[in-house]
């Protein structure tokens, strides 16, 4: 019997990749996977549709990079700083805090970045238009801070205090010892954080639905609106498409496409941190 | 010498500098979650009432409620829980306790793993196939209640095994030395000393739950829902009625997203105000599970 429960998860596992790949098969039965990877643009809706993976591909790669470009800076920083400088009371208050920003349910957030992030970056830069991809990235970073100050945390505490003491003893600086000694020493799991991080942003939806918009755009600049993978699967399911038509098979070709992405990402982040484990 | 205290002065600098910037860095943190508290709050406020929770979604926003959302969020939290936590529990155990170490093992603690880190909406498309088409459960309290089950199945069952794993080998071979069989010591010593451990795990596995909007959009939850799921008892025998499974229903982060994807700003407001009881629900949820956690360290003592 608790054999049978542990294997759901196997179930669940091969459920997921048999579903999306017999959509997906139907899908590509009617458009060829050149067509799909290389069309520039994604009107799967209309009359002439176009089934151009690249454009929800872009609006998935700019937000991405706008949310990393802020999780993996200050995670890094908060998570040095809570494992080398802070007092401890600070940290016991701090970590539970941290879990909770991580725990807020991500449709909050977008509404906090359509309506309070985008008119606070309209007021530096007027012409941004309602929906844009930066409000929602910045959001999406903050959410993601947890993520990565809490793994790479945790591998810095596992660096074995003999290091750091040895560090001390050469006459270094509480700055330099992190920054030389302990950063390199935890870097395989502060790298396996950087990765969780990207499956977070890439995988994430209910931001970018409420605050990117929801328009299909061939674009790298964050100062637009534009759609991405999970957006468009949100959109499709908003809408009645009857089953079996090709634009409800798009959606399993789409979700495809995000579950190759990020499986690469966790196995690549289970690997370094599998090395990590081993290193002492 | 002098030389050398300016060296150490100036590396000494550099210390006070980043436990500045690391201080900053964590304010950026408490900052925006004061903010999108304290906006929410001053936003949606004024529309908490009595009203707001017994009336239906209207299209009038000044009648507006949230009575739909949050019996459907009860419901299908019930069928979650009841769905993954046995399941969780079980496979938990058998992975600390019972499984051998070989290929098979391995492959069901890769695959908890790489789980836990699938896209929700991954979820959604799966229940989408699989749920409503394949088994023919339709767009149902069920159909949520399965896919977030599966969701959270990974965080209970991580929890779990870290709760059993805390547990001193001495107490199980104290166990075996009286003559109790496996199942025995289970039963009656690890279930019992984990189960603060794993109760934690259960709340913050909720707490992700009741905020999922993705997997649910997608297996095609009504918005517009103005009529409760049939009531679970009934004045008849045999008095309780499962059809509220089979039921349409709205959780509260659809209303929400329905509420702030519209323009009027009247319809905002309630979507603060649905957001704001959202935040407080998941807060407490995983505030009580934290001071759990807390208490629980304090205390136990092998």
């Amino acid at each position: 019997m608790l054999f049978l429960a542990a294997l759901v998860s196997v179930f669940t596992t091969v459920g997921i990749v048999y579903i999306l790949v017999k959509e997906s098969v139907v899908f590509f039965e009617q458009v060829p996977i050149s067509k799909f990877l290389t069309d520039t643009q994604w009107t799967p809706l209309f009359d002439d549709a176009h089934f151009g993976i690249m454009v929800l591909l872009s609006g998935t790669l700019t937000s991405s990079a706008v949310a990393l470009s802020i999780a993996i800076p200050l995670g890094t920083v908060i998570a040095i700083y809570l494992s080398e400088f802070a007092p401890f009371k600070l940290r016991e208050v701090a970590k539970p805090f941290l879990e909770m920003l991580g725990g807020v349910p991500t449709i909050i957030y977008g509404y906090f970045a359509l309506l309070f992030v985008t008119p606070l970056l309209q007021k530096i830069y007027p012409e941004l238009p309602g929906f844009n991809l930066l409000a929602a990235g910045i959001v999406m970073g903050i959410m993601i801070i947890p993520y990565v100050s809490s793994i790479s945390e945790d591998a810095m505490r596992a660096v074995p205090m003999s290091l750091r003491e040895g560090s001390y003893a050469m006459g270094a600086t509480r700055f330099q010892t992190a920054v030389k000694v302990v950063v390199p020493a935890a870097f395989s799991g502060i790298a396996s954080a950087y990765i969780l991080g990207i499956s977070r942003a890439v995988g994430e939806t209910m931001i970018l639905a409420v605050a990117a918009g929801m328009q299909p755009n061939l674009t790298f600049n964050p100062l637009e609106p534009a759609a991405t993978i999970t957006a468009f699967i949100v959109q499709v399911a908003l809408g009645d498409l009857p089953h079996g038509s090709v634009g409800y098979q798009t959606i399993f070709a789409a979700g495809l496409t995000l579950m190759v992405f990020t499986l690469i990402c966790n196995i690549g982040g289970h690997l370094l941190r599998k090395s990590f484990r081993e290193a002492y | 010498m002098k030389p050398i205290k300016d060296l150490i002065r100036r590396r000494k600098r550099w210390d006070a500098i980043f436990a500045i910037c690391g201080l900053a860095a964590l304010m950026v943190g408490v900052l925006t979650f004061t903010a999108l508290f304290v906006d929410m709050a001053i936003d949606g406020v004024g529309r908490l009432s009595w009203d707001f929770f017994t009336n239906f979604p209207s299209r009038r926003p000044g009648q507006a409620g949230i009575l739909s959302a949050w019996v459907g969020s009860t419901l299908v939290m019930l069928t979650t829980a009841f769905f993954a936590v046995p399941l969780g529990v079980a496979a938990g155990i058998y992975l600390e306790e019972y499984a051998p170490k070989n290929w098979v093992t391995d492959v069901i603690e890769i695959n908890i793993t790489n789980l836990a880190g699938v896209p929700s909406i991954v979820y959604g498309l799966l229940a989408l196939g699989l749920f409503v088409y394949q088994f023919g459960l339709g767009q149902s309290i069920l159909s949520a209640g399965l896919t977030l089950a599966l969701l959270i199945l990974p965080v209970v069952i991580v929890a779990t095994r870290e709760a059993i794993r805390s547990i001193p080998q001495a107490i199980r071979e104290g166990s075996y030395a009286l003559g109790a069989t496996q199942w025995q010591t289970v039963r009656y010593h690890i279930l019992p000393y984990s189960s603060a451990g794993i109760l934690t795990g259960i709340i913050i596995g909720m707490a992700r739950a009741i905020g999922e909007t993705a997997p649910i959009i997608t297996i095609g939850a009504l918005t517009f829902i103005a009529f409760l799921p049939p009531a679970p008892v009934t004045s008849e025998p045999p008095f309780l009625s499962f059809e509220w499974l089979m039921s349409p229903f709205s959780v509260m982060p659809i209303q929400m997203f329905n509420w702030t994807s519209r323009p009027e700003a009247a319809f905002q407001a309630n979507a603060a105000a649905a957001g704001f009881v959202l935040v407080l629900m998941t807060l407490a949820m995983n505030g009580l599970a934290i001071w759990l956690r807390y208490r629980l360290r304090r205390n136990i003592k092998w």
